[in-house]
């Protein structure tokens, strides 16, 4: 199952009283890197747990390019990959088994490769046996990077990344998302920093209370 | 539903103002005379929170897996009756014990199952309330594994002695009873049918207006 | 309505954005959705060990508490050396559950920090293998707890619960099952919501009642001077029931319980 495309159409999500999504339609393509703005409360978060499909929107569509967002499954999140503020991380495990472990989830071959080869990307090689618990920051973000990216997601979600990261991790950061743009995936990003994202956003969408602007 | 309303509470209301009088008409029981007579209430309120306890199961059901509003609306009215009249059940209970067998409470499996049961809805509307957003959808698998209980415990009166009379009592009631027993049983399914249509017509107007917050506020 | 969408001062790729191939897409060889199924299974519950090995927390933590909780209601009820009848029963099953619920709430509040729940949620793994991935590492943590506590209990209260050690051990393993298939559950689906503390409790314990039910008057005819074996096998039958049923529609419900 493959896409080249996120499409949300007329998407509302209601919790209760409160609309954190109205009407949002946008599209995503293949190569691209989107940033989506806004103050917190705006529904960033809700908006990318409805791409994840972790969401269902209480009304409008979802489209993973020929796919219906409710039909797809285990094969449609096989294709999707999340980095969220907390980063997904198991603490008491070690850097490789971190990543092992998901790998193995993701029903992919050649994990100990791939465990290398996140490890490398992420310059973790020397600690790929210390427990994450012990990992700065910047090193559990490199690492929950590549965790999100070891099953070469089609579709690649972040939750405000750059928080908390110095310059030098946010530039090995960008120059990341740069290298999965170039192997085509779709990257979708949330942040309310305007500064992290200058020369790396193909394009840019705000939302002010659920709204996009 | 909506045009059946006034006559069937007006039929109610009827068999509840002639109930009294068949219940005293009725013959007496050999062993616990006039104390007996509480049953006609007591075993018809059970029936009633039984069925209490099955619509919030089956609307449970359907809200887990088809998500429809009415659905929660026919499991949270079924779990509130399901307390109320569980209370009724185990007020008339002991009252009735106390006299009968000289015990207010007795640990046999009859009594435990209602008693459980009724935890179990306590616990589903605790949740509802308590739970914050997305506790509809819990609470309705909490009703949906309370109605999956019930039969466990209801089969343990058969397996464990217990003072309770078994459930074949009614069979063997005396004949000069069963008429003012099923005529209470109906007068009370019937009440209970008011009552769920009335707190589930009050959910849909709590939902609507939560839809015209929305509306109010946004576009 | 429609989304404004502006540029930002990127050099604009002139090429249209790559077609669907990706160069290093990922391997994945095609199995048997049931060799899947059970392996997700299998890597979800050697990951809860794993984390479990590294600080025990959760094992040793359980355990003394276990341990106290026999304690406090051997103080209660066991009066000039001599235990009260039944109370060894009572008392174990309690244990068990009172363990039981701890062990879960720390288990999935670990899942909480750092939020890998979602993470598992997103990965492509069937949400009944999440479960049951779930439910064995429980499973195993409160058997380790149980292999100390149910001696300890044997020797406080005098009680022969190993002189029919099968129907013990088939009491005790039903029953643990069916408690933890419950509480799984209702752990997983309490997650994010409020009051989770408190709720996990106030939700299990009456519907596991059958279950402690059955283990403890299971256990008392056991421990009754006669030993009433026809009635355990009844009451153990029961709790293979129980676990059937609440097992399957623990599956059954797990995957609407969890999406929002």
């Amino acid at each position: 199952m493959d896409f080249d495309n996120l499409r949300l159409v007329e998407v509302t999500r209601t919790f209760g009283r409160r609309r954190a999504l109205n009407k949002v339609s946008m599209t995503a393509t293949a190569g691209t890197i989107t940033a989506l703005l806004g103050h917190n409360g705006a529904g960033k978060s809700t908006l990318l747990s409805i791409a994840a499909t972790l969401l269902q929107p209480s009304s409008g569509e979802v489209h993973f390019g020929a796919h219906d967002g409710n039909a797809g499954g285990a094969g449609l999140r096989s294709r999707i990959g999340m980095l969220g503020h907390d980063l997904y991380l198991y603490a008491e495990l070690s850097a490789a088994e971190n990543l092992r472990f998901f790998a193995k989830i993701y029903g992919l071959d050649d994990v100990e490769r791939r465990v290398d080869a996140g490890l490398e990307r992420a310059g973790l090689t020397a600690r790929r046996d210390d427990v994450v618990s012990g990992f700065s920051r910047g090193m559990r973000q490199r690492l929950a990077l590549e965790r999100a990216l070891i099953h070469d997601p089609r579709l690649l979600l972040l939750d405000e990344p750059f928080t908390g990261l110095d310059e030098a991790a946010r530039d090995a950061l960008r120059a990341r998302l740069r290298s999965a743009r170039e192997a085509g995936a779709i990257v979708l990003l949330t942040t309310h920093d305007l500064a992290a994202i200058a020369h790396l956003t193909d394009v840019s969408v705000s939302l002010v209370d659920g709204r996009l602007q | 539903m909506r045009k059946l309303f006034v006559p069937v509470a007006v039929v109610a209301a009827a068999m509840f103002l002639y109930a009294p009088f068949m219940i005293l008409a009725a013959p007496y029981e050999s062993t616990m005379g006039l104390v007996q007579k509480i049953f006609y209430f007591h075993a018809s309120c059970g029936m009633a929170m039984f069925a209490a306890a099955f619509a919030s199961g089956i609307g449970s059901a359907m809200f887990l897996f088809s998500k429809r509003p009415a659905a929660d609306r026919l499991a949270v009215a079924g779990a509130e009756l399901t307390s109320v009249i569980g209370l009724i059940v185990l007020v008339t209970g002991p009252l009735w014990a106390r006299k009968a067998w000289g015990v207010w409470w007795q640990w046999d499996a009859r009594l435990t199952s209602t008693l459980v049961m009724w935890m179990i809805f306590n616990a589903y509307l605790l949740l509802r309330r308590y739970g914050g957003p997305g506790s509809d959808r819990l609470a309705a698998a909490v009703a949906l594994f309370g109605m999956a209980n019930v039969p466990f415990v209801y089969w343990s009166v058969n397996v464990w002695r217990t003072l309770h009379p078994k459930t074949s009592v009614i069979p063997s009631l005396q004949p000069g009873m069963r008429g003012p027993f099923w005529f209470c049983v109906v007068a009370f399914l019937l009440l209970f049918s008011l009552l769920l249509s009335l707190r589930m017509e009050l959910e849909r107007r709590r939902q609507q207006l939560d839809e015209l917050y929305l509306a109010a506020e946004g576009d | 309505m429609n989304p404004a969408l502006s540029k930002s001062g990127q050099v604009v790729e002139e090429s249209a954005p790559p077609a669907i191939e990706q160069p290093a897409a990922a391997r994945v060889t095609r199995v048997s959705p049931v060799t899947r199924f059970a392996r997700s299974v299998f890597e979800i519950t050697r990951k809860d060990l794993l984390v479990e090995a590294r600080t025990r927390e959760i094992l040793y933590t359980t355990i003394f508490f276990a341990v106290s909780c026999v304690m406090v209601f051997a103080f209660g009820f066991v009066r000039e050396g001599r235990p009260v009848q039944d109370a060894a029963a009572g008392i174990l099953w309690i244990a068990i559950a009172f363990s039981g619920t701890l062990a879960l709430g720390r288990a999935f509040e670990r899942e909480r920090h750092g939020e890998t729940l979602r993470a598992l949620l997103i990965a492509p793994i069937d949400r009944p293998a999440l479960y049951l991935g779930k439910l064995l590492g429980i499973l195993i943590l409160l058997a380790a707890v149980e292999v100390l506590v149910v001696p300890l209990v044997a020797l406080m209260f005098q009680a022969a619960l190993f002189s029919h050690a099968l129907l013990m051990i088939g009491l005790l393993a039903a029953g643990t099952l069916g408690f933890a298939a419950v509480g799984t559950l209702f752990a997983a689906m309490l997650v994010r919501a409020r009051s989770r503390d408190v709720m996990l409790p106030v939700l299990l314990y009456p519907i596991t009642v059958p279950v402690i039910i059955a283990g403890v008057r299971g256990t008392a005819a056991l421990l009754a001077p006669e030993a009433d074996l026809p009635m355990a096998r009844a009451w153990l039958s029961m709790l293979v029931f129980f676990d059937v049923v609440f097992v399957t529609l623990a599956l059954w419900t797990f995957e609407p319980v969890m999406t929002e």
